[in-house]
């Protein structure tokens, strides 16, 4: 879906746009709400200090998007390790390929299950529809792609926000407030460290289709451009004190979900379950706090998708 | 032109709401007026596929 243009990109977007709601999203709060706080119970159970990456940024959007789709959970260290390893810059080539592989040979395995026996899940609902609007046959090839987009798109990217925005919330006292004493506006700090944080980097990367204009410098056909996502959110003209976290400032107009017919396709599940797990998790950790000095942190500088490795916490 | 990103919903969501069986946008309000119309607006504004615009 990321690679196309026009009609074709529609044609693969229009069968789960509807999955996508904002309706829809905010149908799934109770059962988010609930595994949210299973896995804060099972942390508080096994006491502290805690890795958050494990504990919970990591599991809680993987189960969501597991859940949705109807991948069975008990996969996950696969596909996580098969994600981690697609978007790690010391992937080579033939890594990455290995892993790209290995990726589509378990979804082609679980989507020819699932058109065997169409059940109440995405994936199913999606068969189910192209049957009845199509000629009756199943677009195996597609539906592979759109299952492996969506289960690595709807898990690693919520995970890296997660650990990023609880690492800054837990580094700065005055900002994590609010959430402390259940004041403030959670969706307006969720909207402004996707923005501060614009984990996508360069993923935002384009071709030229024909000759074009962009801020007068001339692109050529065929010429690339790295739109780069985190340089427009911290662009002066469009935020004050861009380098600055302030909830306040009201950042829906940022582009950490993309532009275009392109943008996030799993945006407001993104910030349903990051308003969900900030709020829970210093509702009831009030005293949370980082286990190691920030800068020490194993930041994910060698991946396509920023973020973190591990983020270790203590109460 | 609508890629159902639901921006409009999250923005306006008197004025806007979403089709359950296409996720495309539907028009719940079409001459919104006072704060609904400033929200409208600036939905329109905030739409990623330019799906919207107003009509003075």
């Amino acid at each position: 879906m990321i690679g196309l243009d026009g009609a074709e990109h529609a044609a693969n977007r229009r069968p789960v746009l509807s999955e996508f709601t904002v309706k829809r999203v905010r149908a799934m709060r109770p059962r988010i709400q609930t595994i949210v706080d299973e896995h804060i119970d099972a942390m508080l159970a096994a006491g502290s200090p805690a890795d958050l990456v494990t504990s919970l940024s990591l599991p809680v959007p993987s189960l969501v998007i597991c859940e949705l789709l109807g991948v069975p959970y008990a996969d996950h260290e696969f596909f996580q390790s098969c994600t981690a390893e697609l978007l790690s810059f010391s992937t080579t080539g033939g890594g990455r390929a290995d892993a790209m592989n290995r990726m589509l040979a378990y979804m082609d395995r679980l989507c020819a299950a699932k058109e065997a026996d169409p059940g109440d899940d995405l994936l199913g609902r999606v068969i189910t529809k192209q049957r009845t609007a199509g000629d009756g046959t199943d677009d195996h090839e597609h539906l592979v792609g759109l299952a492996v987009i969506l289960l690595v798109a709807g898990h690693e990217t919520t995970a890296n926000v997660i650990s990023l925005g609880t690492a800054a919330l837990l580094n700065d006292p005055a900002l994590a407030a609010p959430l402390r004493s259940g004041t403030g506006s959670t969706p307006a700090l969720v909207e402004e460290l996707v923005r501060y944080f614009s984990i996508t980097g360069a993923v935002t990367s384009r071709a030229a289709t024909e000759d074009t204009t962009i801020g007068g410098t001339p692109i050529r056909a065929g010429e690339g451009v790295v739109a780069l996502v985190p340089a427009a959110n911290h662009d002066p003209d469009a935020f004050d004190s861009p380098d600055r976290i302030d909830p306040e400032r009201g950042s829906r107009h940022h582009l950490g979900f993309g532009y275009g017919v392109h943008q996030c396709l799993g945006q407001n599940l993104a910030r349903l379950e990051l308003e969900i797990v900030f709020d829970t998790l210093f509702r009831r950790i009030p005293t949370l706090r980082l286990d190691a000095p920030l800068d020490t942190l194993p930041f994910k500088d060698d991946a396509a998708i920023y973020g973190l490795n591990e983020l270790p916490v203590a109460w | 032109v609508c890629v159902g990103a639901g921006q409009c919903v999250l923005t306006a969501p008197e004025v806007f709401d979403q089709d359950e069986d296409d996720g495309r946008v539907v028009l719940l309000d079409d001459r919104p007026e006072g704060e609904r119309a400033e929200s409208a607006r600036r939905a329109v504004g905030l739409c990623p596929s330019h799906a919207l615009s107003v009509v003075p």
